[in-house]
C-alpha cells in the first residue's frame, strides 16, 4: 500500500508556480506598449504561422507568452466569449476588463484544481480613442490580474526588456518609432549574455537588432475608422513592411 | 472555457447557447401564410458583374401587406472585406441572419487566422438558408443573394439561394425580391460584358427604377425625404459603399431623362 505524504497548501502552491515560472522563462519575450497612433505588439517569433499575437474584438488585442497549444486554446476562448458577447449585446458591450476577469477566471481554477497549471503568461489590451482611456490587462498563471499602465513585459529575461524600456519609452510617439523602442528593448536580451548585463549601456542601433523575420509585430490602431474605413483596429505589420520601419531606423 | 471546438460561430452557438440562433424560432402551429402578412417583408435586391468586379444594390422599402413598414430599411450589407450580402423577405429574419453571417466570417477569420475563400462563404449561407427551412414553410421565408470579390480566381462572382439551402452560382446580373421581374427584364437590356464601375452604379440604380414603377412593394429613389438605393461595389481593393451624394445625382439625371422622354415607360 502507498503511503499518502501530507502536503501543505503552502508547499503545493508553492511547487505549483514554480513549475509554471519555469515553463514560461524558456519562451521569449513579448511586448505590448501604448503610444500615440495606438498598441503596438512586438513578439520575438521566428514562426510565421504560430502567433503568439492575435485578434480579439475590434479594439481588442491579445498577447501571449508559453505554450502555445495552452495560450492558443485562451486566445480562441476569448474570441468566441467577445463574439458570443458582441452578438447577443452590442459590438460597444464587449471589454477587455469583461474579457480578463473571464480569463483570470479560468487560469485561476486551473491553476488549483488541473493537474498542472497553465505555463502561460497572457496581456489583453484595449485601444481607446485617448491614449489615457488605453487599458492593458496582464494575466499570469496563477490567476491574478494586474491593470499595468504604459507597457507591458512578458516571458524569458522580462527584467532586461522593462529596464530598456524604463529609459525609452515615451507616451507620445508614432507606430514606427514605438515599434523600434520594443525591438530595441527585445535585442537587449541577446546581448546580455555575452557581453555582461550593462543596464545603462545602450545597445548599440544595428549592430545586434532583431531582423524582421525574427519578429512578430501587430499594432491596435487609435482610429481605424477614418484610416481604413474599419472598425477592427488590429492589424499585422508584414515582414516588407516592418523591414521597411526598421531599416528606416537605422539611417536616423 | 477551454472546451475545444471548431472555427464556426454557428455552431459554437447552437451547442452552447442555442436561444441566440434566429433559425431556433418556433412559430408552434400558426397556420401557414399567415405569419407573412403580420412581418415585414425586405424586397428588391440587384447584383451584377463589372470588369474587376461586382454590385450590388437594394431598395429601401420594407412592406407589410399593403402597408409601407419602412422607409429607411438597408437590405443590403458587407458580410466581410471581400464580400456583400443582400436579403429578401421577412426582415426581422433576415437581418438577424446578416448578423450572424457577419459574426461567422469574422470569427472564422480570427480563430483560423486567414479569410474563409469565397465558395466557403457562400456554402455557410447555404446551410443558415437551409436552417431557416421550418419557418420558410410557415411563411417566413428569407431569400439572400450573395456577392464577392474571389481573392484566388481575381474575379467577382454572385450566388443565389432557395429556401431549402440551394445554392447557385450566377452569370452577369442577378435579382431577388418582389421586383425582381421587373429588375431583371432591365439588367437584361442595360448589362454588356465590360462595363466599367460607374456604368455598372447607374445601371443598379435604373433597373431599381423600373422595379419599383412597376412593383408596389419596392421603393423608388425618394426625393421628399433624400432616401437613394444602398449600393455596395466589391472589386481587388475591397468593399466600398457608394456615397449618397453620388446616388442622389445619378437618381436625378434619371428622373430628368425619363421626364424629357415623356413616355409612358
Amino acid at each position: 500500500m502507498t503511503q499518502q505524504f501530507y502536503v501543505s497548501p503552502e508547499q503545493l502552491m508553492k511547487d505549483r508556480a514554480d513549475f509554471a515560472r519555469k515553463g514560461i522563462a524558456r519562451g521569449r519575450s513579448v511586448v505590448v506598449l501604448t503610444c500615440r497612433d495606438g498598441i503596438a505588439f512586438v513578439a520575438e517569433n521566428p514562426s510565421p504561422s504560430l502567433h503568439k499575437l492575435g485578434e480579439i474584438y475590434d479594439r481588442i488585442g491579445f498577447a501571449a507568452v508559453g505554450k502555445y497549444n495552452e495560450f492558443e486554446s485562451l486566445r480562441q476562448a476569448g474570441v468566441r466569449y467577445a463574439d458570443v458577447r458582441g452578438y447577443s449585446y452590442a459590438r460597444e458591450d464587449v471589454s477587455a476588463r469583461g474579457l480578463a476577469s473571464v480569463y483570470a477566471q479560468s487560469l485561476g481554477s486551473v491553476f488549483t484544481a488541473e493537474g498542472k497549471p497553465f505555463e502561460v503568461e497572457l496581456a489583453v489590451a484595449e485601444v481607446g480613442r485617448e491614449p489615457y482611456s488605453d487599458h492593458l490587462y496582464r494575466l499570469t498563471y496563477d490567476g491574478s490580474i494586474a491593470d499595468e499602465s504604459n507597457y507591458v513585459v512578458m516571458g524569458g529575461q522580462a527584467e532586461i526588456v522593462n529596464d530598456s524600456l524604463a529609459r525609452t519609452w515615451s507616451p507620445d510617439t508614432p507606430f514606427s518609432e514605438a515599434i523600434q523602442i520594443a525591438v530595441r528593448a527585445l535585442s537587449a536580451t541577446r546581448q546580455a549574455p555575452e557581453s555582461a548585463p550593462a543596464p545603462d549601456t545602450e545597445p548599440a542601433p544595428g549592430t545586434e537588432l532583431l531582423g524582421a523575420g525574427l519578429l512578430e509585430v501587430a499594432v491596435l490602431d487609435r482610429d481605424p475608422l477614418s484610416t481604413r474605413g474599419t472598425v477592427r483596429a488590429f492589424r499585422r505589420i508584414g515582414t516588407v513592411e516592418l523591414d521597411r520601419l526598421l531599416s528606416s531606423a537605422e539611417g536616423d | 472555457m477551454a472546451a475545444a471546438a471548431g472555427s464556426s460561430f454557428s455552431e459554437h452557438l447552437s451547442r452552447h447557447h442555442p436561444e441566440l440562433l434566429p433559425s431556433a424560432r418556433r412559430l408552434g402551429t400558426a397556420p401557414a401564410g399567415s405569419a407573412s402578412a403580420a412581418a415585414p417583408q425586405a424586397t428588391t435586391i440587384v447584383s451584377l458583374t463589372y470588369a474587376g468586379g461586382v454590385l450590388m444594390a437594394g431598395d429601401r422599402r420594407a412592406t407589410m401587406g399593403n402597408m409601407i413598414a419602412s422607409r429607411h430599411i438597408r437590405k443590403v450589407f458587407p458580410a466581410d472585406t471581400y464580400s456583400v450580402l443582400g436579403i429578401a423577405g421577412t426582415a426581422g429574419l433576415a437581418l438577424d441572419m446578416i448578423r450572424l453571417f457577419q459574426v461567422e466570417l469574422e470569427h472564422y477569420e480570427k480563430i483560423e487566422g486567414t479569410p474563409m475563400s469565397l465558395d466557403g462563404k457562400s456554402n455557410r449561407l447555404a446551410a443558415m438558408v437551409r436552417q431557416n427551412l421550418p419557418l420558410a414553410l410557415q411563411g417566413l421565408a428569407v431569400i439572400p443573394l450573395f456577392a464577392g470579390y474571389d481573392t484566388e480566381r481575381h474575379t467577382g462572382r454572385m450566388f443565389s439561394y432557395d429556401v431549402t439551402g440551394g445554392r447557385y452560382e450566377e452569370y452577369e446580373h442577378h435579382s431577388v425580391g418582389s421586383g425582381s421581374v421587373f429588375a431583371r427584364g432591365a439588367l437584361k437590356k442595360l448589362w454588356r460584358p465590360g462595363l466599367d464601375q460607374d456604368e455598372a452604379v447607374r445601371i443598379a440604380v435604373e433597373s431599381l427604377y423600373d422595379a419599383a414603377d412597376d412593383d408596389s412593394a419596392t421603393g423608388g429613389p425618394d426625393m421628399v425625404r433624400q432616401l437613394w438605393p444602398v449600393v455596395y461595389v466589391v472589386n481587388s481593393a475591397g468593399i466600398r459603399e457608394i456615397p449618397e451624394r453620388e446616388l442622389h445625382q445619378l437618381a436625378e439625371e434619371l428622373v430628368t431623362r425619363r421626364s424629357i422622354a415623356g413616355r409612358e415607360a
